[in-house]
């Protein structure tokens, strides 16, 4: 066992350091530090530097475009993003469908479906959840009926409505879990849908969320027809696709880079603001509290990386990684807590952001802007991806064996 | 010891109650909150003639009830109830109990105002750098003549965008955080030199910013002692942060109850999710943080004459600000996603919650006080 990186190891992060200072979209710079809502084509400037550069995947195999990076190398890349305040990635296509693809796919499937998640010339969206179907998703009604069209190839006919679909607005494929068998078990007739955006039936409406934000939509499925190849994996396995999805998904989750970011940018803060003249860092409670929320960090960052190693020994991620969605995400909600608190009385002022049409500067000290839509917009972290609940109940049946 | 209340404040309850029920509906609210004036003008009337509440906590001789804290309180856990943004609060409690405490030719003057719903006064103490510390004051108040020239900034002052008036603390002497030196000033909103930057706050209600650019007042519009003021400062301060922790007992009662049916409503793997046990006991959580807010709100609200004031109310507020962040934030988690939309109910008591546990001194800061006077 060692803790310190290798030469190789510091080598590669002064290229990634130097790679990063140089090409990271200067119009980009400061957008994390105030919590402002990103555009498309902020998502997209960044998204296609890294396609450019054919960093754009550390995570996929080589054959399908990934880097080829150790374990270390992929952690040493998301430490350095994220002390960069470099804004995060779309997860949607190259975390979530981007791995069923190459995982489940057929080679026609791959050929025409990953260049476009790693160029970013596709947009992907999620269409998991539904009115029914939260925490029990395997309870999901969207119907898809098998027939035969005049053409005499096979399609679904595609009807129901998805909800809590991030960034649908500007989708332009989804990937949808769909009922293909409705007199099995609920978990044995669902299949795995890849489904053009733009196909006739679909409708995209907006909810907004509490800080303002629209980044969630209800997805109405009438009569869409999909073609057959356009399924991933067999019939009525869509579940395997869905359950391999959600691990992967549960890694990135926790958070850490992002989240020790986060920490020092609490610091700074609490050394702006003032508290009986002096530094509100100074003051022993909120010390305190930051404090516990590194030490918390840290238990949280080792467990990842044991949880790296495992998976860099070939043995996947497993039902751990619920463990590290459930304290990611609690230390996530921490953090915009303790920003909130910090920002004291100019947490209450509430500015949609620049890109809305509110050109005045806003009032009190730039970072105090979005603390409180942020801490409302971040209570979703414990909800999405498995409520947190139901993480502990994956943890009680599949580690504890309760 | 009897904690009944009296037929009057019985019927007092009853009033609020059910006038917010029939008129202030959620729909309403947020046509109010939308509309961006941050009140509606037409709840303030009733409030005053259908109502008669405005008088609450005033005495007879000056046209009230003759009410006080407990009257406060009741009205207070309704607004609270009923997400109420008018400004009873800054209004009616602090102001209004400004001018109680001091009494003279300005209370005589200003009570029968607020009472007929002519006067709307919003409270503009803090400043950007003062936190939570009253005297921590850099807005000045210099001695000219008979009267005084006002310069500073006062933050986020809820409803200043609407008030007829102004309550500013400014220093008179001293340094910045002495306890000697801070004067108190009621003085009308358009007032030579008073300018406002306006915006809407996260909880639903429209604030200010507010500036003092040579503003000449004269000595008649200051309250209590000039440069002794900070005692009355922290009486009402203290007065105001009970009447917040009933406003936040209202709030969290209704998170509890919309979370309970929820949680009987929603099906989920063939059952209602009230019916998981850990459901139950996050339920039963947040039952006995709202039932241990409305004992110590209780409890600080009879004990605002007392030489114990500000124990009661700081050991009340660090209580009450846990209890509201713990129902809120787990009224949202078991509603799941709908809890963040913008379009239920649920989320608006989250966000007031949320806010409530800042103004008037974070957790932190109550308990910090409350170890001060208690253990030294």
């Amino acid at each position: 066992m060692d803790l310190n990186f290798s030469a190789e190891d510091i080598a590669f992060r002064d290229e990634v350091r130097a790679f990063i200072k140089d090409s990271y979209p200067a119009h980009l710079n400061g957008k994390i530090e105030e919590g402002e809502e990103l555009s498309k084509d902020d998502f997209l400037s960044w998204h296609k530097v890294l396609a450019k550069k054919g960093w754009i995947a550390p995570a996929w195999p080589t054959q399908y475009g990934g880097t080829g990076w150790t374990s270390v190398q992929r952690y040493i890349w998301s430490e350095e993003t994220a002390a960069a305040d470099a804004i995060r990635l779309m997860p949607f296509g190259l975390s979530m469908v981007g791995p069923v693809i190459y995982t489940f796919g057929t080679p026609e499937q791959k050929e025409r479906f990953l260049p476009g998640i790693l160029s970013g010339d596709v947009w992907w969206c999620q269409g998991y959840s539904e009115p029914g179907a939260g925490s029990d998703l395997a309870n999901l009604r969207t119907k898809a009926e098998r027939f035969t069209g005049d053409d005499g190839k096979e399609y679904y006919r595609v009807n129901g409505q998805k909800t809590w679909t991030t960034m649908a607005q500007h989708a332009d494929w989804g990937f949808f879990l769909v009922r293909t068998d409705s007199n099995v078990k609920a978990q044995e007739g669902i299949s795995f849908l890849l489904i053009d955006m733009k196909s006739p039936g679909i409708t995209v409406r907006p909810i907004i969320t509490l800080g303002g934000e629209h980044e969630v939509n209800e997805v109405w499925l009438e009569d869409v027809i999909v073609p057959v190849d356009q399924r991933i994996y067999d019939e009525n396995k869509g579940w395997t696709c869905a359950k391999f999805l959600l691990a992967h998904e549960r890694t990135g989750i926790a958070g850490v880079a992002a989240s020790k970011r986060g920490v020092e940018r609490i610091k700074s803060i609490a050394r702006s603001e003032l508290d009986e003249g002096e530094q509100l860092l100074q003051n022993p409670f909120f010390k305190r509290k930051i404090a516990e929320l590194e030490v918390d960090l840290s238990a949280l960052e080792f467990t990842e990386l044991r949880t790296l190693a495992g998976e860099s020994s070939g043995k996947g991620p497993g039902p751990e990684s619920s463990l590290l969605k459930i304290k990611g995400t609690e230390i996530q909600q921490r953090i915009t807590e303790l920003a909130l608190e910090a920002a004291g009385h100019y947490g209450a002022p509430y500015f949609r952001g620049f890109g809305e049409g509110d050109n005045e500067h806003p009032i009190g000290p730039d970072y105090t802007h979005r603390t409180a839509p942020t801490y409302f917009n971040m209570r979703k972290t414990s909800i999405y991806g498995g409520s947190n609940e139901i993480q502990r109940n994956i943890i009680a049946k599949m580690v504890l064996g309760l | 010891m009897d904690f009944n209340t009296t037929d009057e404040q019985t019927m007092l309850r009853d009033t609020v109650s059910r006038y917010l029920a029939d008129t202030y509906s959620f729909d309403n609210r947020m046509k109010t909150v939308h509309g961006g004036a941050g009140w509606n003008p037409a709840v303030w009337k009733a409030f005053a003639e259908e109502l008669g509440i405005l008088g609450a906590p005033f005495s007879e001789a000056h046209g009230g009830l003759g009410g006080g804290a407990v009257e406060n309180m009741i009205v207070m856990e309704e607004i609270g109830r009923a997400l109420v943004i008018e400004p009873y609060l800054p209004t009616v409690v602090i102001a209004g109990g400004a001018l109680k405490a001091a009494g003279g030719a300005l209370a005589d003057a200003v009570i029968p105002e607020i009472i007929a719903g002519n006067a709307i006064i919003a409270f503009a103490y803090a400043e950007p750098q003062g936190r939570y510390n009253l005297a921590d004051l850099r807005t000045t108040a210099k001695k000219d003549g008979a009267g005084y020239v006002l310069n500073g900034h006062k933050s986020v002052v809820y409803s200043a965008p609407y008030a007829t008036h102004l309550l500013v603390t400014v220093r008179s002497g001293g340094a910045q955080r002495d306890k000697d030196g801070v004067s108190l000033f009621l003085i009308p909103a358009d007032t030579k030199g008073v300018t406002r930057r306006d915006y809407p706050t996260v909880d639903g209600s429209a604030a200010s910013e507010v500036y003092f650019e040579n503003v000449a007042v004269g000595a008649e519009h200051m309250i209590g002692g000039e440069g002794a003021a900070l005692t009355l400062i922290e009486q009402i301060v203290d007065e105001g942060t009970a009447a917040i922790c009933a406003e936040a007992c209202g709030v969290t009662r209704v998170l509890h109850a919309t979370t309970l049916d929820y949680a009987k409503q929603r099906k989920q793997f063939g059952k209602a999710i009230g019916d998981f046990q850990v459901i139950q006991h996050r339920l039963v959580d947040m039952f006995m943080e709202v039932e241990q807010s409305v004992s110590i709100t209780l409890m600080a609200t009879l004990k605002l004459d007392t030489p114990e004031r500000a124990q009661a109310v700081s050991a009340a507020k660090a209580k009450v600000g846990k209890g509201a962040k713990f129902v809120g934030q787990n009224a949202v988690q078991i509603h799941g996603g709908i809890g963040i939309s913008n379009e239920l109910v649920v989320g608006h008591y989250f966000k007031r919650s949320t806010m409530i546990e800042g103004q008037f001194g974070s957790v932190d800061h109550h308990m910090g006080r409350y170890e001060r006077i208690v253990i030294g």
